[in-house]
């Protein structure tokens, strides 16, 4: 079980990053980061229907790069949709309708000549649940990068170490890289869907709960990890739980019904929100 | 506490039903038993002549001068089988593919009916399309292409009507496997920037591979098994064929065409009894072999 090693290492480490990234011989890893500076999302009146169910409306926000912006809200409000649809797997569901913009990299994702793999492929979604594919360890990592056609071993070994040390898990696997994913305990498969993500080198993080359905400690893990890494990529966090987004957030969006309405620095809004239905939500009035 | 004679009907009831399900389950796996023992029993006049090795490798069939080689009937069948399957295949894996991942839903509603009705179609309509279809086109328009002469009654008719006949049953087996695949894996996939084709062809028939084994055996076992298609389009001469345009004579249109025929001739009965019981241990080791092939593909990547 690697349950024992990581609550040693959070001992160790109170500055919370579990370790991730350091290598074992000391020397902090090679991250390239395909991340432009100042890249950040920029979502203006952005209006989905599914069937006749209107579910975001008139959506403006600004998410930035390099902090953890936390999207809250009770559960049914729509915080889901709003992350798929910044990576676009909201187009796979059926009679969805997408109007309004977001804008990554000065391009609006829902522009009419953009090639969806290329969007997806600046996201490095982490679901819910963890959803280690049908395969090793090691093709799970470098899925991503073959469909991008990198052929070569030498580099694919070499993606395969710097994305698992980065999600804190190469102590743990390196020994049986090739046994199937699915042979991980479920915290462990959860890091290793965060390091594929990673792989692909994408310039955001988007964590749909990615901590719901995990213990306690794995939750902490990746948490921790989601701190560190926003020092590369933009994290965005649907999150059900408000203690996580106070413990981790920089920026917060609350959205009720389909619709923000606050958003702003953390300490902000925890502190002294504006609006009634925030603190109502804050106080734990409804969730 | 009195028992009722409610509640003594009740369980009196319960505990027939359990006897009878029991009995029941017993009786049909003993119908393979029985099937088994009674074909090794009327095949032993056969068996007590010839040495096993040389009827299953013999070439020579002629019951007049007691000569009994099952080989050409054997290797007609494993071509045709294999043919059919290597047809049927691919063509019902992208069909399947289509209408789960790319197809609107409408179109797949309005196809898996029409599946259905294929699949149920009686083999003997099939058989005539073969032969008023198939059988002229190969022997017109495509033989000619590749060989001098061809009847159009060859392996290759075989394999096309065969093919035809097991492509619903696969494709409604591949569409329910493909579904069953959790959208999530699907989203995963597509996440990591997978075309659509991409994750059908790396996760979807992957994560799906146990029960594609599991379907294509039973579709080899069809096909394997199909006796009256076969028997109206693959020419049915006794010779190994050498290519595609050749005639064939599978077992099973071995025994259709001649039980009931000739069989006062001595071994002959026997003789055409030692073919079922050769499908019959045929198809048994082969599911038994695909047992195994299907439990290392599960334990490989804990599908």
């Amino acid at each position: 079980m690697f349950a024992t090693p990581s609550i040693l290492r959070m001992f160790a480490h109170p500055a919370g990053s579990a370790a991730a990234g350091t290598t074992s011989t000391g020397k902090p890893p090679v991250l390239k980061v395909g991340k432009k500076p100042g890249s950040e999302i920029k979502v203006s009146n952005l209006n989905v229907s599914i069937g006749n169910n209107h579910i975001l409306k008139n959506i403006d926000l600004e998410i930035p790069n390099n902090k953890i912006t936390c999207i809250i809200g009770p559960s049914g409000c729509g915080k889901s949709t709003l992350l798929k649809t910044i990576n676009r797997l909201i187009d796979d569901s059926e009679k969805v309708k997408v109007n309004g913009e977001i804008i990554i990299d000065g391009e609006n994702i829902y522009g009419k000549r953009v090639e969806v793999t290329h969007i997806r492929r600046k996201m490095g979604l982490l679901s819910q649940r963890p959803i280690p594919l049908p395969m090793s360890i090691f093709d799970n990592i470098t899925f991503g990068c073959k469909l991008h056609g990198v052929r070569n071993k030498k580099q694919l070994k070499q993606i395969v170490e710097e994305n698992l040390r980065a999600a804190g898990l190469w102590d743990e696997v390196k020994d049986r890289l090739h046994a199937p994913a699915s042979s991980l305990s479920i915290g462990q498969q959860q890091r290793l869907c965060l390091a594929r993500g990673l792989a692909i080198k994408p310039q955001f993080i988007l964590g749909d709960e990615s901590t719901s359905a995990l213990d306690p400690i794995s939750s902490r893990h990746i948490e921790n990890l989601f701190v560190k890494l926003k020092e590369k990529y933009g994290v965005v966090l649907v999150t059900h739980t408000l203690r996580q987004a106070l413990r981790i957030a920089d920026y917060v969006v609350f959205i009720y019904l389909g619709e923000v309405v606050e958003s702003g620095p953390a300490k902000e809004l925890f502190n002294a929100p504006k609006h009634e239905l925030t603190k109502q939500y804050l106080s734990g009035v409804f969730s | 506490m009195e028992h009722t004679g409610l509640l003594r009907r009740r369980v009196a009831a319960n505990a027939m039903a359990s006897k009878l399900m029991k009995l029941l389950t017993i009786i049909s796996l003993l119908t393979l038993l029985i099937i088994g023992v009674g074909l090794y029993y009327k095949s032993t006049a056969i068996l007590g002549e010839h040495s096993l090795w040389s009827l299953l490798t013999g070439k020579e069939w002629s019951p007049l001068s007691g000569q009994f080689g099952f080989r050409p009937f054997i290797v007609s069948s494993v071509y045709v089988t294999v043919l059919s399957v290597a047809i049927a295949l691919p063509v019902a894996l992208l069909t399947a593919l289509f209408l789960t991942e790319n197809a609107k839903p409408w179109i797949t509603k309005v196809v898996f009916p029409i599946l259905d009705i294929l699949a149920g179609i009686p083999s003997v309509v099939y058989g005539l399309w073969g032969t008023l279809i198939i059988v002229p086109w190969i022997a017109d328009s495509f033989g000619p292409l590749f060989v001098d002469y061809t009847s159009g009654y060859t392996l290759l008719a075989g394999g096309i009507v065969l093919s035809v006949m097991i492509i619903p049953l696969l494709v409604s087996l591949f569409i329910e496997l493909f579904s069953a695949v959790p959208k999530d894996f699907k989203d995963a996939s597509a996440s990591l920037g997978a075309t659509r084709w991409q994750t059908s062809r790396l996760v979807v028939v992957r994560k799906a591979s146990p029960g594609i084994i599991a379907a294509v055996v039973l579709a080899i076992s069809k096909a394997f098994g199909e006796t009256l298609a076969v028997l109206m389009v693959c020419g049915n001469m006794v010779g190994i064929p050498h290519s595609l345009f050749d005639s064939a004579y599978p077992l099973p249109a071995l025994i259709a065409n001649n039980y009931g025929e000739m069989l006062s001739l001595p071994k002959y009965e026997s003789a055409l009894m030692f073919a079922s019981l050769l499908m019959f241990v045929i198809i048994l080791i082969f599911n038994a072999i695909s047992r195994v092939v299907l439990q290392k593909v599960e334990q490989k990547f804990k599908l």
